[in-house]
Protein backbone atom coordinates (compact mmCIF):
# COMPACT_ATOMS: atom_id res chain seq x y z
CA UNK A 1 0.00 0.00 0.00
CA UNK A 2 2.73 2.36 1.15
CA UNK A 3 6.73 1.68 0.46
CA UNK A 4 9.20 3.66 0.70
CA UNK A 5 12.49 2.93 -1.48
CA UNK A 6 16.19 4.43 -0.16
CA UNK A 7 13.97 8.21 0.39
CA UNK A 8 16.00 10.86 1.59
CA UNK A 9 14.76 14.42 2.68
CA UNK A 10 17.33 17.36 3.14
CA UNK A 11 15.45 20.70 3.83
CA UNK A 12 16.51 23.79 2.00
CA UNK A 13 18.28 24.72 5.20
CA UNK A 14 20.29 21.07 5.04
CA UNK A 15 18.62 19.13 7.58
CA UNK A 16 18.17 15.59 7.03
CA UNK A 17 14.73 14.85 7.88
CA UNK A 18 14.61 11.53 5.97
CA UNK A 19 17.56 9.93 6.00
CA UNK A 20 17.67 6.99 3.54
CA UNK A 21 14.35 5.10 4.86
CA UNK A 22 12.95 1.93 3.00
CA UNK A 23 10.13 0.21 4.50
CA UNK A 24 6.95 -1.25 3.05
CA UNK A 25 3.35 -0.90 4.87
CA UNK A 26 0.61 -3.35 3.54
CA UNK A 27 -2.93 -3.00 2.72
CA UNK A 28 -4.72 -2.94 6.08
CA UNK A 29 -1.79 -2.92 8.31
CA UNK A 30 -2.40 -0.45 11.40
CA UNK A 31 0.64 1.33 11.96
CA UNK A 32 2.42 3.66 14.46
CA UNK A 33 5.25 5.79 14.00
CA UNK A 34 7.55 6.89 17.37
CA UNK A 35 10.76 8.89 17.88
CA UNK A 36 12.06 11.65 19.39
CA UNK A 37 10.64 15.51 18.73
CA UNK A 38 12.15 16.28 15.50
CA UNK A 39 12.81 12.38 14.37
CA UNK A 40 11.15 13.02 10.95
CA UNK A 41 7.38 11.27 11.92
CA UNK A 42 5.98 14.46 10.31
CA UNK A 43 8.06 14.28 7.16
CA UNK A 44 7.53 10.85 6.59
CA UNK A 45 3.94 11.49 6.63
CA UNK A 46 3.99 14.70 4.14
CA UNK A 47 5.53 12.79 2.13
CA UNK A 48 3.28 10.26 1.33
CA UNK A 49 0.93 13.36 0.84
CA UNK A 50 3.65 14.70 -1.59
CA UNK A 51 3.48 17.98 0.60
CA UNK A 52 7.06 17.91 0.57
CA UNK A 53 8.88 16.76 -2.59
CA UNK A 54 11.98 13.79 -1.50
CA UNK A 55 15.66 14.21 -2.22
CA UNK A 56 16.22 11.02 -3.78
CA UNK A 57 14.32 7.46 -3.71
CA UNK A 58 10.99 6.35 -4.56
CA UNK A 59 7.85 6.37 -2.50
CA UNK A 60 4.54 4.06 -3.89
CA UNK A 61 1.25 4.89 -2.49
CA UNK A 62 -1.46 2.36 -3.68
CA UNK A 63 0.91 0.95 -6.41
CA UNK A 64 1.51 4.12 -8.57
CA UNK A 65 4.81 6.09 -8.24
CA UNK A 66 4.34 9.46 -6.49
CA UNK A 67 8.22 10.57 -6.67
CA UNK A 68 7.52 11.91 -10.09
CA UNK A 69 3.47 12.40 -10.11
CA UNK A 70 2.80 15.59 -12.07
CA UNK A 71 1.45 19.05 -9.44
CA UNK A 72 -1.47 18.64 -11.28
CA UNK A 73 -2.15 14.91 -10.03
CA UNK A 74 -1.32 15.72 -6.38
CA UNK A 75 -5.61 16.05 -5.63
CA UNK A 76 -6.13 12.66 -7.14
CA UNK A 77 -3.47 11.37 -4.35
CA UNK A 78 -4.92 13.05 -1.86
CA UNK A 79 -8.09 11.99 -2.13
CA UNK A 80 -6.88 8.34 -1.69
CA UNK A 81 -4.83 9.51 1.24
CA UNK A 82 -7.23 10.80 4.47
CA UNK A 83 -5.92 12.56 6.51
CA UNK A 84 -6.09 13.87 10.54
CA UNK A 85 -4.13 16.57 12.31
CA UNK A 86 -3.55 17.50 15.59
CA UNK A 87 -5.59 20.73 15.72
CA UNK A 88 -8.66 18.82 13.86
CA UNK A 89 -8.34 21.53 10.86
CA UNK A 90 -12.31 22.21 10.66
CA UNK A 91 -13.91 25.16 9.39
CA UNK A 92 -15.27 27.15 12.20
CA UNK A 93 -18.46 28.93 10.13
CA UNK A 94 -19.51 25.61 8.96
CA UNK A 95 -21.71 22.84 10.78
CA UNK A 96 -20.25 19.60 11.26
CA UNK A 97 -22.42 18.33 8.35
CA UNK A 98 -21.16 20.96 6.41
CA UNK A 99 -17.30 20.31 7.34
CA UNK A 100 -18.72 16.88 5.95
CA UNK A 101 -20.40 17.36 2.96
CA UNK A 102 -17.09 20.32 2.04
CA UNK A 103 -15.11 17.29 1.60
CA UNK A 104 -17.81 15.04 -1.05
CA UNK A 105 -18.55 18.51 -3.11
CA UNK A 106 -14.71 18.83 -3.66
CA UNK A 107 -14.65 15.00 -5.42
CA UNK A 108 -18.00 15.94 -6.96
CA UNK A 109 -20.65 13.79 -5.22
CA UNK A 110 -23.98 14.33 -6.03
CA UNK A 111 -26.08 16.07 -3.20
CA UNK A 112 -28.38 13.06 -2.78
CA UNK A 113 -25.23 11.06 -1.92
CA UNK A 114 -24.25 13.32 0.60
CA UNK A 115 -27.24 13.32 2.31
CA UNK A 116 -26.98 9.77 2.80
CA UNK A 117 -23.67 9.26 3.67
CA UNK A 118 -22.89 12.11 6.12
CA UNK A 119 -25.34 10.89 8.90
CA UNK A 120 -23.72 6.93 8.10
CA UNK A 121 -20.32 8.38 8.51
CA UNK A 122 -21.82 10.61 11.88
CA UNK A 123 -22.63 7.30 13.79
CA UNK A 124 -19.63 5.28 12.55
CA UNK A 125 -17.48 8.11 14.59
CA UNK A 126 -19.93 8.48 17.22
CA UNK A 127 -21.72 11.48 16.22
CA UNK A 128 -25.35 10.75 15.86
CA UNK A 129 -27.59 13.80 16.07
CA UNK A 130 -24.81 16.07 16.50
CA UNK A 131 -24.96 17.09 12.46
CA UNK A 132 -26.14 21.30 13.47
CA UNK A 133 -23.67 21.69 15.42
CA UNK A 134 -20.33 24.13 15.36
CA UNK A 135 -17.17 23.30 15.79
CA UNK A 136 -16.78 25.88 19.17
CA UNK A 137 -19.97 24.18 20.35
CA UNK A 138 -18.25 20.66 20.91
CA UNK A 139 -15.30 19.05 22.81
CA UNK A 140 -11.74 18.86 21.68
CA UNK A 141 -12.67 14.86 21.10
CA UNK A 142 -15.86 15.35 19.01
CA UNK A 143 -13.75 17.86 17.25
CA UNK A 144 -11.44 15.34 16.35
CA UNK A 145 -14.53 12.66 15.33
CA UNK A 146 -15.68 15.44 12.87
CA UNK A 147 -12.10 15.55 11.32
CA UNK A 148 -12.10 11.96 10.97
CA UNK A 149 -15.22 11.63 9.70
CA UNK A 150 -14.18 13.89 7.26
CA UNK A 151 -10.91 12.23 6.00
CA UNK A 152 -12.75 8.95 5.47
CA UNK A 153 -15.94 9.99 3.80
CA UNK A 154 -14.29 9.54 0.21
CA UNK A 155 -13.34 5.75 1.23
CA UNK A 156 -9.78 6.29 0.75
CA UNK A 157 -7.51 3.28 1.02
CA UNK A 158 -5.00 4.96 3.31
CA UNK A 159 -5.76 6.83 6.31
CA UNK A 160 -2.76 8.99 8.28
CA UNK A 161 -3.02 10.80 11.63
CA UNK A 162 -0.07 13.00 12.52
CA UNK A 163 -0.63 13.15 16.68
CA UNK A 164 -4.21 12.31 16.53
CA UNK A 165 -4.49 12.53 20.28
CA UNK A 166 -1.73 15.09 20.91
CA UNK A 167 -4.35 17.89 22.33
CA UNK A 168 -6.71 15.66 23.99
CA UNK A 169 -6.67 14.02 27.78
CA UNK A 170 -6.23 9.87 28.06
CA UNK A 171 -10.10 8.83 28.12
CA UNK A 172 -10.96 10.97 25.33
CA UNK A 173 -7.53 9.49 23.13
CA UNK A 174 -8.98 6.23 23.87
CA UNK A 175 -11.91 7.39 22.29
CA UNK A 176 -10.28 8.31 19.24
CA UNK A 177 -8.56 5.38 19.48
CA UNK A 178 -11.78 3.16 19.06
CA UNK A 179 -12.97 5.25 16.33
CA UNK A 180 -9.74 4.62 14.34
CA UNK A 181 -9.47 0.74 15.19
CA UNK A 182 -12.85 0.33 13.85
CA UNK A 183 -11.94 1.88 10.47
CA UNK A 184 -9.29 -0.19 10.10
CA UNK A 185 -10.80 -3.32 11.01
CA UNK A 186 -13.39 -2.43 8.45
CA UNK A 187 -9.75 -2.50 5.49
CA UNK A 188 -8.56 1.34 5.60
CA UNK A 189 -4.67 1.06 6.45
CA UNK A 190 -3.48 3.36 8.64
CA UNK A 191 -0.42 5.33 9.74
CA UNK A 192 -0.46 7.00 12.93
CA UNK A 193 2.60 9.34 14.32
CA UNK A 194 2.35 10.09 17.99
CA UNK A 195 3.98 10.52 21.06
CA UNK A 196 1.13 8.43 23.25
CA UNK A 197 3.30 5.54 25.35
CA UNK A 198 0.25 4.22 26.51
CA UNK A 199 -1.92 3.89 23.72
CA UNK A 200 1.34 2.37 21.52
CA UNK A 201 1.93 -0.06 24.07
CA UNK A 202 -1.22 -1.26 24.84
CA UNK A 203 -2.66 -1.08 21.11
CA UNK A 204 0.08 -4.37 20.01
CA UNK A 205 0.29 -2.92 16.35
CA UNK A 206 3.07 -2.58 14.42
CA UNK A 207 5.83 0.14 15.33
CA UNK A 208 7.95 1.74 12.99
CA UNK A 209 10.65 4.41 15.07
CA UNK A 210 12.78 7.13 14.21
CA UNK A 211 15.62 8.34 15.21
CA UNK A 212 17.83 10.87 13.36
CA UNK A 213 15.86 10.26 10.35
CA UNK A 214 16.00 6.90 10.17
CA UNK A 215 14.48 3.97 11.09
CA UNK A 216 15.83 2.45 14.22
CA UNK A 217 12.95 -0.07 14.88
CA UNK A 218 10.41 -1.92 12.62
CA UNK A 219 8.50 -4.14 15.23
CA UNK A 220 5.42 -6.23 14.28
CA UNK A 221 3.79 -5.97 17.49
CA UNK A 222 5.62 -2.96 19.06
CA UNK A 223 6.31 -0.86 22.34
CA UNK A 224 6.80 2.91 22.46
CA UNK A 225 10.15 2.41 24.27
CA UNK A 226 10.87 6.14 25.07
CA UNK A 227 10.89 7.69 28.51
CA UNK A 228 9.97 10.75 27.37
CA UNK B 1 -17.23 19.10 -11.31
CA UNK B 2 -19.67 20.56 -8.79
CA UNK B 3 -20.03 24.31 -9.55
CA UNK B 4 -22.90 26.53 -8.15
CA UNK B 5 -22.68 29.50 -10.24
CA UNK B 6 -25.89 31.51 -8.30
CA UNK B 7 -24.32 30.50 -4.60
CA UNK B 8 -20.71 31.49 -6.22
CA UNK B 9 -22.34 34.61 -7.40
CA UNK B 10 -23.53 35.92 -3.88
CA UNK B 11 -20.67 34.75 -2.19
CA UNK B 12 -18.37 36.39 -4.53
CA UNK B 13 -20.69 39.91 -4.02
CA UNK B 14 -20.33 39.89 -0.06
CA UNK B 15 -16.89 39.35 -0.25
CA UNK B 16 -16.59 42.10 -2.41
CA UNK B 17 -18.37 44.01 0.00
CA UNK B 18 -16.74 42.97 2.83
CA UNK B 19 -13.59 44.73 1.71
CA UNK B 20 -15.56 47.12 -0.64
CA UNK B 21 -13.04 50.11 -0.05
CA UNK B 22 -10.61 47.74 -2.26
CA UNK B 23 -13.17 46.76 -4.40
CA UNK B 24 -13.91 50.52 -5.29
CA UNK B 25 -10.01 51.16 -6.25
CA UNK B 26 -9.92 48.15 -8.04
CA UNK B 27 -13.08 48.97 -10.43
CA UNK B 28 -11.99 52.80 -10.22
CA UNK B 29 -9.02 51.77 -11.95
CA UNK B 30 -10.17 49.47 -14.24
CA UNK B 31 -12.55 51.88 -15.19
CA UNK B 32 -10.17 55.10 -15.50
CA UNK B 33 -7.46 52.24 -17.59
CA UNK B 34 -10.10 51.31 -20.10
CA UNK B 35 -11.47 55.00 -20.06
CA UNK B 36 -8.13 55.70 -21.26
CA UNK B 37 -7.89 53.67 -23.48
CA UNK B 38 -11.02 54.27 -25.05
CA UNK B 39 -10.04 57.62 -26.46
CA UNK B 40 -6.59 56.69 -27.22
CA UNK B 41 -8.59 54.08 -29.32
CA UNK B 42 -11.43 56.57 -30.52
CA UNK B 43 -8.35 59.16 -31.31
CA UNK B 44 -6.97 56.70 -33.33
CA UNK B 45 -9.96 55.48 -35.46
CA UNK B 46 -10.93 59.12 -35.95
CA UNK B 47 -7.51 60.36 -37.08
CA UNK B 48 -6.99 56.80 -39.53
CA UNK B 49 -10.41 57.64 -40.53
CA UNK B 50 -9.18 61.35 -42.21
CA UNK B 51 -6.26 60.33 -43.45
CA UNK B 52 -8.26 57.58 -45.41
CA UNK B 53 -10.32 59.89 -46.96
CA UNK B 54 -7.75 62.46 -47.49
CA UNK B 55 -5.88 59.69 -49.29
CA UNK B 56 -9.21 58.90 -51.58
CA UNK B 57 -7.89 62.64 -53.09
CA UNK B 58 -4.12 61.88 -53.02
CA UNK B 59 -3.79 62.35 -56.43
CA UNK B 60 -5.26 65.73 -56.50
CA UNK B 61 -3.76 69.31 -55.15
CA UNK B 62 -6.02 72.42 -54.49
CA UNK B 63 -5.23 75.64 -55.06
CA UNK B 64 -7.41 77.65 -53.24
CA UNK B 65 -7.12 81.01 -54.86
CA UNK B 66 -7.53 84.87 -54.08
CA UNK B 67 -10.90 86.49 -54.01
CA UNK B 68 -9.69 89.72 -55.97
CA UNK B 69 -8.92 87.91 -59.12
CA UNK B 70 -10.60 88.47 -62.17
CA UNK B 71 -11.90 85.35 -64.63
CA UNK B 72 -9.20 86.15 -67.54
CA UNK B 73 -6.35 86.14 -64.53
CA UNK B 74 -8.00 82.88 -63.19
CA UNK B 75 -7.61 81.26 -66.77
CA UNK B 76 -4.57 82.49 -67.39
CA UNK B 77 -3.51 80.77 -64.16
CA UNK B 78 -5.32 78.09 -65.24
CA UNK B 79 -3.10 77.40 -68.86
CA UNK B 80 0.04 77.98 -66.83
CA UNK B 81 -0.63 75.33 -64.16
CA UNK B 82 -1.45 73.08 -67.24
CA UNK B 83 2.09 73.61 -68.75
CA UNK B 84 3.84 72.48 -65.61
CA UNK B 85 5.56 68.78 -65.69
CA UNK B 86 3.35 66.28 -64.61
CA UNK B 87 -0.06 67.75 -64.70
CA UNK B 88 -2.80 66.10 -66.58
CA UNK B 89 -5.97 68.43 -65.57
CA UNK B 90 -6.89 70.78 -63.67
CA UNK B 91 -10.27 72.16 -63.11
CA UNK B 92 -12.00 75.35 -61.34
CA UNK B 93 -14.16 75.10 -59.08
CA UNK B 94 -16.57 78.24 -58.07
CA UNK B 95 -17.40 79.12 -54.65
CA UNK B 96 -20.81 78.17 -54.66
CA UNK B 97 -19.55 74.62 -56.61
CA UNK B 98 -17.54 74.10 -53.77
CA UNK B 99 -20.30 74.69 -51.18
CA UNK B 100 -22.30 72.20 -53.20
CA UNK B 101 -19.71 69.70 -53.38
CA UNK B 102 -19.83 70.16 -49.55
CA UNK B 103 -23.26 69.55 -49.21
CA UNK B 104 -23.30 66.39 -50.95
CA UNK B 105 -20.44 65.09 -49.40
CA UNK B 106 -22.27 65.99 -46.10
CA UNK B 107 -25.30 64.18 -47.03
CA UNK B 108 -27.44 63.95 -43.67
CA UNK B 109 -25.33 66.80 -42.22
CA UNK B 110 -25.77 69.18 -44.43
CA UNK B 111 -28.66 71.16 -42.73
CA UNK B 112 -26.17 72.63 -40.99
CA UNK B 113 -24.50 74.47 -43.98
CA UNK B 114 -28.05 76.42 -44.33
CA UNK B 115 -27.04 79.06 -41.33
CA UNK B 116 -23.88 80.08 -43.15
CA UNK B 117 -24.52 83.33 -43.91
CA UNK B 118 -22.61 84.09 -47.02
CA UNK B 119 -20.06 81.03 -49.11
CA UNK B 120 -16.86 81.19 -46.47
CA UNK B 121 -15.41 79.27 -49.12
CA UNK B 122 -12.96 80.14 -51.20
CA UNK B 123 -12.66 79.60 -55.47
CA UNK B 124 -9.95 76.90 -56.49
CA UNK B 125 -8.34 75.43 -59.17
CA UNK B 126 -8.02 71.57 -58.64
CA UNK B 127 -4.95 70.20 -60.02
CA UNK B 128 -4.90 66.57 -61.18
CA UNK B 129 -1.32 64.70 -61.55
CA UNK B 130 -0.49 62.50 -64.18
CA UNK B 131 1.48 60.57 -61.15
CA UNK B 132 1.57 60.78 -57.31
CA UNK B 133 5.56 61.06 -58.27
CA UNK B 134 5.67 64.44 -59.38
CA UNK B 135 3.35 65.86 -56.74
CA UNK B 136 6.45 68.02 -54.60
CA UNK B 137 7.53 68.86 -58.55
CA UNK B 138 4.46 70.14 -59.12
CA UNK B 139 3.56 71.89 -55.52
CA UNK B 140 7.38 73.52 -55.97
CA UNK B 141 6.29 74.95 -59.83
CA UNK B 142 2.93 76.21 -58.33
CA UNK B 143 3.69 77.77 -55.14
CA UNK B 144 5.77 80.20 -57.64
CA UNK B 145 2.69 81.74 -58.99
CA UNK B 146 0.45 84.87 -58.72
CA UNK B 147 -2.93 85.32 -57.14
CA UNK B 148 -2.48 81.97 -55.05
CA UNK B 149 -4.53 82.49 -51.27
CA UNK B 150 -3.12 78.94 -50.20
CA UNK B 151 -1.91 75.34 -51.28
CA UNK B 152 -3.56 72.70 -50.10
CA UNK B 153 -1.66 68.91 -50.90
CA UNK B 154 -3.48 66.17 -49.30
CA UNK B 155 -0.17 64.27 -49.58
CA UNK B 156 1.26 66.33 -46.53
CA UNK B 157 -2.15 66.09 -44.40
CA UNK B 158 -2.07 62.53 -45.35
CA UNK B 159 1.60 61.91 -44.41
CA UNK B 160 1.00 64.43 -40.78
CA UNK B 161 -2.45 62.74 -39.77
CA UNK B 162 -0.17 59.04 -40.06
CA UNK B 163 2.36 60.15 -38.51
CA UNK B 164 0.01 61.66 -35.63
CA UNK B 165 -1.53 58.03 -35.23
CA UNK B 166 1.68 56.46 -35.54
CA UNK B 167 2.80 58.63 -32.41
CA UNK B 168 -0.67 58.33 -30.44
CA UNK B 169 -0.51 54.52 -31.34
CA UNK B 170 3.57 54.09 -29.80
CA UNK B 171 2.90 56.08 -26.42
CA UNK B 172 -0.73 54.84 -26.00
CA UNK B 173 0.73 51.15 -26.08
CA UNK B 174 2.90 52.35 -23.22
CA UNK B 175 0.46 53.97 -21.65
CA UNK B 176 -1.58 50.84 -21.88
CA UNK B 177 0.65 48.80 -20.80
CA UNK B 178 1.30 50.13 -17.66
CA UNK B 179 -2.12 51.17 -16.48
CA UNK B 180 -3.22 47.52 -17.41
CA UNK B 181 -0.58 46.22 -14.92
CA UNK B 182 -1.85 48.50 -12.16
CA UNK B 183 -5.07 47.75 -12.43
CA UNK B 184 -3.81 43.87 -12.33
CA UNK B 185 -1.85 44.78 -9.46
CA UNK B 186 -4.70 46.68 -7.75
CA UNK B 187 -7.12 43.69 -8.30
CA UNK B 188 -4.44 41.21 -7.32
CA UNK B 189 -4.68 43.11 -4.04
CA UNK B 190 -8.29 43.23 -3.50
CA UNK B 191 -8.72 39.44 -3.84
CA UNK B 192 -5.41 38.58 -1.73
CA UNK B 193 -7.65 40.01 0.93
CA UNK B 194 -10.23 37.75 0.52
CA UNK B 195 -7.84 34.98 -0.22
CA UNK B 196 -6.03 35.90 2.74
CA UNK B 197 -9.52 35.48 4.89
CA UNK B 198 -10.22 32.03 3.54
CA UNK B 199 -6.77 30.59 3.63
CA UNK B 200 -7.86 28.04 6.40
CA UNK B 201 -9.80 26.67 3.89
CA UNK B 202 -7.91 26.36 1.06
CA UNK B 203 -5.55 24.78 2.92
CA UNK B 204 -7.79 22.00 3.91
CA UNK B 205 -9.42 21.71 0.38
CA UNK B 206 -5.85 21.14 -0.51
CA UNK B 207 -5.83 18.22 1.80
CA UNK B 208 -9.08 16.13 0.80
CA UNK B 209 -7.84 16.52 -2.85
CA UNK B 210 -9.05 19.72 -4.19
CA UNK B 211 -7.91 20.12 -7.86
CA UNK B 212 -6.37 23.87 -8.39
CA UNK B 213 -8.80 25.13 -10.31
CA UNK B 214 -11.90 24.07 -8.17
CA UNK B 215 -10.70 26.47 -5.22
CA UNK B 216 -9.59 28.82 -7.80
CA UNK B 217 -12.87 29.24 -9.69
CA UNK B 218 -14.79 31.53 -6.85
CA UNK B 219 -11.80 33.60 -6.48
CA UNK B 220 -11.54 34.01 -9.78
CA UNK B 221 -15.53 34.41 -10.58
CA UNK B 222 -14.58 37.78 -7.84
CA UNK B 223 -11.88 39.50 -9.64
CA UNK B 224 -13.42 38.68 -12.80
CA UNK B 225 -16.82 40.51 -11.46
CA UNK B 226 -14.28 43.76 -10.72
CA UNK B 227 -13.11 43.66 -14.25
CA UNK B 228 -16.82 43.54 -15.95
CA UNK B 229 -17.86 46.45 -13.38
CA UNK B 230 -15.12 48.73 -14.02
CA UNK B 231 -15.91 47.87 -18.25
CA UNK B 232 -19.42 48.63 -17.47
CA UNK B 233 -18.62 52.20 -16.13
CA UNK B 234 -16.34 53.22 -18.33
CA UNK B 235 -18.67 52.25 -21.04
CA UNK B 236 -20.99 54.74 -19.91
CA UNK B 237 -18.54 57.38 -19.37
CA UNK B 238 -16.99 56.51 -22.86
CA UNK B 239 -20.75 56.83 -24.52
CA UNK B 240 -21.56 60.27 -22.79
CA UNK B 241 -18.15 61.67 -23.17
CA UNK B 242 -17.95 60.56 -27.12
CA UNK B 243 -21.71 61.69 -27.78
CA UNK B 244 -20.84 65.36 -26.74
CA UNK B 245 -17.32 65.55 -28.52
CA UNK B 246 -19.43 64.37 -31.65
CA UNK B 247 -22.49 67.57 -31.09
CA UNK B 248 -20.08 69.57 -30.27
CA UNK B 249 -17.75 68.70 -33.33
CA UNK B 250 -21.13 69.54 -35.45
CA UNK B 251 -21.58 72.80 -34.11
CA UNK B 252 -20.73 75.38 -36.77
CA UNK B 253 -17.70 76.22 -35.32
CA UNK B 254 -16.09 73.02 -36.43
CA UNK B 255 -18.41 72.32 -38.98
CA UNK B 256 -15.36 71.22 -41.69
CA UNK B 257 -13.68 68.49 -39.42
CA UNK B 258 -17.14 66.72 -38.61
CA UNK B 259 -17.61 64.63 -41.51
CA UNK B 260 -14.50 62.76 -40.75
CA UNK B 261 -15.75 61.51 -37.02
CA UNK B 262 -16.78 58.82 -36.51
CA UNK B 263 -20.79 58.37 -35.22
CA UNK B 264 -21.24 57.04 -31.51
CA UNK B 265 -23.04 54.16 -32.68
CA UNK B 266 -20.49 52.80 -34.82
CA UNK B 267 -17.50 53.24 -32.38
CA UNK B 268 -19.56 52.30 -29.27
CA UNK B 269 -20.42 48.60 -30.46
CA UNK B 270 -16.16 47.95 -30.79
CA UNK B 271 -15.50 49.79 -27.78
CA UNK B 272 -18.00 48.37 -25.69
CA UNK B 273 -16.49 44.75 -26.88
CA UNK B 274 -13.02 45.33 -25.90
CA UNK B 275 -13.75 46.54 -22.77
CA UNK B 276 -15.27 43.80 -21.67
CA UNK B 277 -12.97 41.42 -22.48
CA UNK B 278 -9.83 43.74 -21.43
CA UNK B 279 -11.94 44.40 -18.49
CA UNK B 280 -12.23 40.55 -17.88
CA UNK B 281 -8.77 39.75 -18.52
CA UNK B 282 -7.85 42.08 -15.89
CA UNK B 283 -10.00 40.96 -13.46
CA UNK B 284 -8.93 37.28 -14.20
CA UNK B 285 -5.32 37.76 -14.69
CA UNK B 286 -5.09 39.63 -11.15
CA UNK B 287 -6.64 37.01 -8.72
CA UNK B 288 -5.15 34.11 -9.94
CA UNK B 289 -2.05 36.03 -9.64
CA UNK B 290 -3.51 36.43 -6.39
CA UNK B 291 -3.54 32.81 -5.50
CA UNK B 292 -0.20 31.57 -6.51
CA UNK B 293 1.04 31.11 -3.24
CA UNK B 294 -1.40 29.62 -1.68
CA UNK B 295 -2.03 26.31 -4.43
CA UNK B 296 1.19 25.27 -3.72
CA UNK B 297 0.51 23.12 -0.80
N1 LIG C 1 9.81 23.01 6.33
C1 LIG C 1 10.96 22.70 6.97
N2 LIG C 1 12.09 23.36 6.64
C2 LIG C 1 13.24 23.05 7.25
N3 LIG C 1 13.39 22.11 8.19
C3 LIG C 1 12.32 21.42 8.56
C4 LIG C 1 11.03 21.69 7.97
N4 LIG C 1 10.13 20.85 8.53
C5 LIG C 1 10.83 20.11 9.42
N5 LIG C 1 12.12 20.44 9.44
C6 LIG C 1 13.18 19.82 10.26
O1 LIG C 1 13.24 18.45 9.92
C7 LIG C 1 13.39 17.65 11.07
C8 LIG C 1 12.25 16.66 11.19
O2 LIG C 1 11.06 17.36 11.42
P1 LIG C 1 9.66 16.63 11.62
O3 LIG C 1 8.62 17.69 11.69
O4 LIG C 1 9.51 15.62 10.57
O5 LIG C 1 9.85 15.96 13.03
P2 LIG C 1 8.79 15.16 13.91
O6 LIG C 1 9.36 13.81 14.12
O7 LIG C 1 7.46 15.25 13.33
O8 LIG C 1 8.85 16.00 15.26
P3 LIG C 1 7.67 16.24 16.31
O9 LIG C 1 7.58 14.99 17.12
O10 LIG C 1 8.18 17.37 17.15
O11 LIG C 1 6.44 16.55 15.58
C9 LIG C 1 13.46 18.62 12.26
O12 LIG C 1 14.81 18.84 12.56
C10 LIG C 1 12.84 19.88 11.74
O13 LIG C 1 13.40 21.02 12.32
MG1 LIG D 1 5.56 16.13 13.88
Amino acid sequence: MIEFQNVTKKYDNGVLALDRVSVKIDKGEFVFIVGPSGAGKSTFIKAVLKEVDVTSGNIAVDDMDITKLHRRRVPYLRRKVGVVFQDFRLLPNKTVYENIAFAMEITGTPHRNIRKQVPMILALVGLNGKGNFYPNQLSGGEQQRVSIARSIINNPPILIADEPTGNLDPDTSWEIMKVLRTINRRGTTILMATHDREIVDIMKKRVIALENGQIARDDKVGVYGYDD
Amino acid sequence: MMIKPVFTLKEAFKNLWRNRLMSIASISSVSATLLILGIIFALILNINAMAQSAKDQFDSIQVYLRDDLSSEEVIALQDKIKGVEGVSDVVYESKSDALKRMKESWQDNAYLLEGLESNPLPSSLIVYLSDIYYSSSVLNEVQKLDGIEEIKSYQDIVEQLLSITEGIRKTGIIVIFVLIAISTFIIHNTIKLTVNSRRREINIMKYVGATNWFIRWPFLAEGTMLGLIGAGISALAMKFAYDYVFELMHSDFYVLVSAYVIPPTDLMKDVLFLFLVIGAGIGALGSIWSMRKYLNV
